[in-house]
């Protein structure tokens, strides 16, 4: 009796998890594809009298004067943004994560890196700002590719490191001692072991580009450069009055880091011990 | 010639230059920029003139200003309570889905998704659902019957933050489930068979096993929502921009009001070492935290 009792309550409590984790999200889709009228009808009636996609239509069109034109600029700045600083980054954290993996005793630059990750935006942005400004790189892709560095090299060199940490080393000694200079050990033998951590690594700090808000809006203020959360947040401040619109721009605006995160799963607990949390 | 250990030491070097180059200049320059500008009266739109030495000037305002000091107090009870409620929904909750039932393995790809969610696309749902005249909560918490009148959650100040926080918890809260969970898991079972062999209660099991083995990773996580908390702006941005009546601005609001839309960079800066300086608290914990956790070799 005892346990059935148990076993009921274990179910409840799943049930309530799962019902509170997907109820926003699916009343969110159904936003998206309810009509204005079915929206505001009081008392709610929560699903559509009439399926209406129309709106996802008109968010993927290239036509001018639809809002899929706002949209799809917004997404390419986004996707070409979060690319951009992800492969830069790359390129910096391999070389030193590989650094502070082989070649121990400097590992207060290393805490020092992830430290200066975790302050405030605010600390650097005016600088930043005028820095920009002087180099006319406001409201540029490039601007916030260089700013977007400043957060995903060092938390990309910190996975990196415990990644290469992970590696056996013996295969690199060997091939030392057959005489590869140490950048070929790297690129020849190091690299291609740890592949598919560099894969998921590298998608963390694409989330993080992808997710990133504050520098966006005060270094775009047109939409020549401006990322996706920077549109979504000025359709919310009244550019848009149609909250289904609103609801599917921020459905698909969420499909790419939900998938992203899916395929994570195993490298998520790493990612996130490093501060990959985006608050 | 080089003796070996020396060209060793070169070739760690050359190897970190490029990384190190990268983030003196987006971050430690930044940094003492801000601190330089956070004693002069710069404004953020230049008119050709160099900006004026002040100082201390700007701190001495900043450390009595009541404004700053009650978005302070804002941001503590913002940080504290979502980070107390996260960590107990989080904890309760990898609990549970450490448990054997039927449908655990989806469950735990859902518990993903709030996590995944971008910031700004939780910020605008809730938004949406908070709504005074058409929002979800409005409509469901009438129709359950649980409120008589519409009410505007985000419109009145005693409720907007508690509304904000709300959004910021179901969000949030995974994180610490995820890393909890995971150190649930490697908990050998038969430690807890020879526990109920020897009679052990449930709780003493809990208090005995379980707890030692999350203690590590729970501290993690909450000290990490905990600087997360503290620089909390984008849902603010969102939902509420910083109101009504000001109930919302938290500090880096705060911040961002004082340098981009009063344009008074060097008071904005003095504001943005204030907090930096609280922050640094904060990192320095979480620091000791993972040096510790690396030298018990437990680093994931």
């Amino acid at each position: 009796m005892k346990q059935k009792i148990r076993l009921i309550l274990r179910y409840l409590a799943a049930l309530i998890l799962a019902a509170s984790i997907l109820a926003p999200l699916v009343w969110m889709f159904l936003m998206s594809v309810s009509s204005a009228a079915d929206l505001t009808r009081i008392p709610l009636e929560w699903l559509p009298r009439q399926w209406d996609f129309s709106r996802y239509a008109s968010l993927l069109t290239l036509q001018a004067g639809q809002p899929g034109a706002l949209f799809l600029h917004a997404l390419g700045n986004s996707l070409l943004v979060a690319c951009g600083a992800t492969i830069i980054s790359l390129l910096l954290a391999i070389p030193a994560a590989y650094s502070f993996s082989r070649y121990p005793g400097r590992d207060g630059w290393l805490f020092g890196s992830l430290a200066i990750y975790m302050v405030p935006p605010v600390a650097f942005v005016l600088p930043l700002y005028f820095i920009l400004q002087q180099l006319s790189l406001l409201n540029t892709h490039l601007g916030l590719i260089l700013v977007y560095c400043s957060m995903i090299l060092p938390f990309l060199t910190w996975m990196l490191k415990n990644q290469f940490d992970a590696l056996p080393i013996d295969i690199e000694q060997a091939a030392r001692l057959d005489g590869l200079r140490y950048w070929q050990v790297l690129l020849r033998i190091t690299l291609p072991l740890a592949k598919p951590a560099l894969g998921a690594s590298a998608m963390f700090g694409w989330l993080l580009a992808w997710d990133e808000f504050f520098y966006a809006l005060l270094f775009t203020n047109n939409i020549d450069a401006q990322t996706l959360p920077v549109t979504i947040a000025g359709f919310t401040a009244g550019r848009a009055t149609d909250d289904g619109l609103i609801a599917a721009v921020g459905i698909l605006a969420a499909i790419p880091p939900l998938f992203i995160a899916l395929w994570l799963q195993k490298t998520l607990v790493s990612g996130l011990t490093a501060g990959g949390s985006k608050g | 010639m080089l003796t070996l250990p020396q060209r060793e030491r070169r070739q760690a070097w050359v190897l970190l230059a490029p990384m190190l180059l990268m983030m003196f200049l987006l971050t430690a320059w930044p940094l003492a920029r801000t601190l330089w500008l956070s004693f002069t009266d710069a404004g953020l739109i230049g008119d050709g003139s160099a900006p004026n030495w002040v100082g201390s000037e700007n701190f001495l305002y900043a450390l009595t200003d009541p404004d700053f000091r009650a978005a302070l107090w804002r941001t503590l009870y913002f940080t504290v309570v979502s980070v107390i409620i996260e960590g107990f929904i989080g904890v309760l909750v990898a609990l549970l889905l450490n448990q054997q039932f039927w449908g655990r393995s989806a469950l735990r790809v859902l518990v993903i998704l709030p996590w995944a969610l971008p910031t700004i696309v939780n910020a605008t749902m809730w938004r949406l659902n908070f709504n005074p005249d058409y929002g979800s909560i409005n409509a469901l918490l009438t129709q359950l019957g649980l409120i008589d009148t519409y009410r505007s959650w985000l419109g009145d100040p005693s409720s907007a933050i508690n509304a904000v926080m709300f959004a910021d918890i179901w969000k949030n809260y995974p994180l610490i489930t995820l890393l909890v969970l995971a150190a649930l898991q490697t908990i050998p079972e038969d430690l807890f068979e020879a526990a109920r062999l020897d009679g052990a209660s449930a709780f003493r099991r809990f208090r005995k096993i379980t707890l030692p083995a999350i203690a590590a990773p729970l501290a993690v996580a909450l000290i990490l929502r905990t600087i997360d908390a503290f620089k909390v702006f984008d849902i603010i941005y969102v939902m509420t921009r910083g109101g009504p009546l000001d109930s919302t601005k938290t500090v880096s609001f705060f911040v961002y009001q004082e340098s981009f839309s009063y344009l008074r960079a060097g008071s904005g800066a003095a504001y943005a070492i204030l907090m930096t300086l609280i922050c640094a608290l904060l990192i320095l914990i979480y620091m000791v935290m993972l040096l510790r956790q690396r030298r018990s070799g437990s680093i994931e």
